[in-house]
């Protein structure tokens, strides 16, 4: 960069150690700044920006593996997820995963991009807040009071699904709210134990759930009505062949 | 449970029946092939899942692999007897993987790495996670146990899947004999296309030794894959608009620029518009450095200009980068008066680490092209080419050789740079001297810089310089500059250098440190020079004579010269062992986080 010297040069001026020029506090610094996304701004006026809880919908091939490498790019990445689920679709070989995450917009934007980015990922896209949304929750409560239960149970449009002597176990489903609300309703009983399936969701109406999705139902409820229309008497349908 | 010694052989073709590893396998080991090689003229038909593999790496045109040897990979390497790719055994995996990395880098292809499963797949790990993260076209071919054993901790069984899925652009467990070709093909092309990366194919050997009749058909792009080539229109548009109007714009190519062949395109641009050019480390040679407009690299140890440039930039035009922190500096004072114009053919960098003002996701050539059309007038940049090259005086990057100090490694480098042709390849390990090999060597054309940038890996040097020699053209030198600590972690790869009679020029610069590290203690740990000292090395010069290689020593600087004339000159294989400086620093240095327009220019400045 400095020329091609063949001979050492007896550089007076030079540093022993380093190099020479205007020191760092001699240089003009601009002034302006970027926040930890990297986008200009007012140090002075704007505040760092906040996350937002967002619903994001991903529709794959469902191969083997596939969850575990959305999971690892989620823990790999520092991704804030809170929920996450999956389950196939009607088109053969695709399943669709819900994720619920906590980030910024631009964490947001980063999460569907490399999601995008895997190569099983078909389509990626974030929901509306009017997407339709549901959660389901297991609850296993103390037996002592079962009328009280019930009455709870009913009130939340939930089901008994198990009812001994010691314990009841209730299904409510519901948007997050609802089933937040339900917990802390059976609280009073004495929750034994709990599980919640995380919250799954769907565009309304005619939007694609998944920008440019699809539509499955059509591709599914047609092939499935033709197998059935040529295989009339068959027995139970068998995957095997 | 150990492998049993191999005979030394020239060519590890020469030696496919070597018995299996161990008697567990002997089941499912590969009958040693009763056929005589038939130099792969006509091509029989494809019988087994790995007469498949390689079939599929015929079929894309791979002309060479790297690899070693092992149980589960023996049916692949059997299919190897007889195809028509040059197998290079090397001395360890990780030398594979480097190797298939650089011989991809230099070729514009991608390379083709094999290894054994468990220890095999393990020691290329390293190699992997070199390519991906500077966005390297590789292709690993691991072996694995035989499918009914996977996950009950078989001998030599490791979750490879596992281990890789972070590290690859995509892995593959091929599970099937009569669909492994197809999906070797697939991932060999998607490890080329779009944003180049590793791709791994876990080859279990019931799927290798399994029977088929299926030709594998040309390599195809998964479906699900379709990297943009034009950027929008509209953001093109807007882009082109904020150019015009910019007074110090700066053009700043990444490595993207040469992996996507724009260099011509970016140099017409820049030229064109009288647009200093700025590149980050893997874009080194993607515009001559010699060039008026050139500012040479920006980052922790980037020129001063290059610095100055963008940190003063009013519009910064960023094609294939991926910002990352060793070029930003602390992301608060990156280019903060700036605005970007992204382009990148992964929409995933765009806004990742600095907001695109305009993102333009598209291939680089092709957004050149689009640029160009759009750009209706050129900025007007006198004023600030004016400035730029007042910095250039400022900053000089020229060093002191006092008489009473030991060789300078500065002028190491530029005795290599001034003794070769301008189209030499220089590869390098990772410490102070890969900085000073890209700050005093003056690169002038792309793919002559192949160094380990976005992992780091100090070892790289010499197995990229023998891939590098087997990609680039018969009359182009191959240097690796390489560190002492560096060297040590793959010097074993010179027995492969001297096996395949590789023209091969490794200059250490000995400085018995691990000297980056010593730079830091020293700057930042109190001078504590905890595990740093290497004055424990051997003797490089007598070792590269004991490998059947040629050494020299040199000390001084009247002994530099001859000493790079008889290393350039001898056909074959030479180290020559530098003894410079134990105490130079690398400047100019931005201190990690810190901002890029307040580098430091001596060590009290830090
Ligand atoms: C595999 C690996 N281990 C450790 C490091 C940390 N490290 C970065 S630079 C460096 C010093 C390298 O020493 P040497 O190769 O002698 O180069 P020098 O800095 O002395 O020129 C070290 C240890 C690394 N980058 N890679
Ligand atoms: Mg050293």
């Amino acid at each position: 960069m400095s020329g091609d010297s063949e001979e050492p040069t007896d550089n007076g001026d030079l540093p022993k150690q380093g190099l020479k020029g205007p020191r760092p506090e001699e240089r003009p610094h601009p002034e302006g700044r970027r926040n930890s996304h990297g986008v200009r701004i007012d140090p002075e006026v704007e505040a760092e920006p906040r996350k937002r809880s967002a619903v994001i919908s991903a529709l794959v091939e469902n191969e083997p593996g596939v969850l575990s490498r959305v999971s690892g790019l989620f823990s790999r990445r520092q991704f804030n997820i809170e929920s996450l689920t999956v389950g196939p679709t009607t088109v053969d070989g695709h399943a669709r995963i819900t994720l619920v995450v906590e980030e910024t917009d631009a964490g947001i934007d980063q999460v569907k991009k490399q999601l995008a980015k895997l190569k099983p990922a078909i389509a990626v896209g974030e929901l509306g807040n009017d997407a339709v949304r549901a959660e389901l929750v297991l609850l296993k409560v103390r037996g002592d009071e079962p009328d009280k239960v019930h009455a709870i149970t009913q009130m939340y449009e939930g089901q008994t699904l198990d009812a001994g002597p010691r314990t009841i176990t209730v299904q409510i489903t519901g948007d997050q709210q609802k089933i937040d609300d339900a917990v802390d309703a059976f609280r009073q009983f004495g929750i034994i134990e709990i599980a919640r399936t995380g919250q799954t969701a769907l565009a309304r109406g005619d939007t694609p759930t998944t920008p440019d999705e699809d539509p499955g139902h059509e591709a599914a409820a047609n092939s499935s009505a033709t197998e059935q229309q040529t295989t009339p008497q068959t027995t139970p349908t068998t995957d095997d062949d | 449970m150990s492998e049993p010694a191999t005979p030394k052989a020239d060519r590890a073709e020469e030696n496919p029946d070597d018995p299996p590893a161990d008697g567990a396998e002997r089941d499912m080991s590969a009958e040693p092939s009763d056929e005589q090689p038939d130099d792969g003229a006509d091509r029989a038909p494809v019988t087994t899942g790995a007469q498949s593999v390689v079939r599929a790496l015929e079929n894309a045109g791979v002309e060479t692999a790297f690899g070693v040897q092992g149980g589960a990979i023996m049916p692949v390497y059997d299919a190897l007897y007889d195809a028509d790719v040059r197998h290079v055994t090397m001395a360890h995996e990780q030398g594979a993987a480097h190797a298939a990395d650089a011989y991809g880098v230099v070729k514009g292809e991608p390379g083709v790495c094999l290894a054994t499963s468990g220890p095999g797949a393990t020691n290329l790990v390293t190699g992997i996670a070199d390519a991906n993260m500077d966005s390297d076209a590789v292709l690993a071919l691991t072996g694995q146990v035989p499918s009914h054993m996977v996950g009950s901790d078989a001998f030599q069984e490791t979750d490879t899947m596992g281990v890789t899925t972070p590290i690859t652009k995509h892995n593959y467990f091929a599970g099937d004999a009569d669909t492994v070709g197809d999906t070797v093909g697939e991932a060999l092309s998607l490890a080329g296309a779009g944003r180049p990366g590793p791709t791994l194919v876990d080859l279990p050997k019931d799927t290798t030794l399994g029977e088929t009749e299926r030709e594998p058909g040309e390599g195809r792009l998964p479906d699900t894959y379709s990297p943009a080539d034009e950027a929008d229109e509209a953001d093109v548009e807007a882009a082109a608009r904020a150019f015009e109007a910019a007074e110090r714009p700066v053009l700043l190519l990444g490595g993207g620029v040469v992996k996507g062949n724009a260099c011509e395109a970016a140099r017409e641009f820049a030229v064109e518009h009288g647009v200093p050019v700025v590149t980050t480390m893997p874009a080194i040679g993607a515009f001559p450095e010699d060039h008026d407009l050139s500012l040479s690299w920006a980052g922790m140890h980037g020129t001063g200009y290059a610095n100055m440039a963008i940190t003063h930039t009013d519009l910064l035009v960023a094609v294939g980068t991926r910002f990352d922190d060793r070029l930003t500096g602390g992301v608060d004072t990156f280019a903060p008066e700036a605005e970007v114009v992204h382009a990148d053919i992964d929409p995933a960098e765009i806004s990742k680490n600095v907001y695109a003002d305009y993102p333009l996701v598209g291939d680089a050539g092709t957004v050149f092209e689009q640029l160009s059309e759009a750009v209706g007038s050129s900025p007007d940049t006198a004023a600030w080419r004016e400035q730029c090259a007042t910095w250039k005086d400022e900053y000089p990057m020229d060093y002191a050789t006092p008489d009473d100090e030991p060789l300078k490694p500065q002028f190491v480098v530029e005795a290599l740079d001034a003794a070769t042709a301008d189209d030499t390849i220089v590869t390098t390990g990772v410490g102070q001297h890969q900085m000073w090999a890209a700050q005093y060597w003056t690169y002038t054309s792309p793919r002559t810089w192949v160094s380990s940038h976005g992992l780091g890996t100090m070892g790289y040097g010499l197995p990229a310089a023998i891939g590098a020699r087997l990609a680039a053209d018969d009359d182009q030198q191959v240097v690796c500059v390489d560190g002492d600590g560096s060297f040590l972690m793959t010097l074993q790869e010179l027995s492969v250098a001297v096996r395949e009679e590789l023209d091969i020029t490794v200059a250490v610069l000995n400085n018995e440190y691990i000297g980056m590290v010593r730079q830091w203690q020293d700057a930042f740990f109190e001078g504590r020079r905890m595990a740093a000292g290497y004055d424990w090395c051997p003797q490089f010069d007598k070792l590269a004579e004991a490998f059947g290689a040629k050494g020299w020593t040199v000390d001084d600087y009247d002994e530099v010269a001859d000493a790079v004339e008889e290393a350039l000159a001898y056909d074959g294989p030479s180290v020559i062992d530098f003894h410079v400086d134990p105490g130079a620093n690398v400047y100019p240095m931005v201190p990690s986080g810190g901002a890029n327009g307040k580098f430091a220019l001596t060590e009290d400045q830090l």
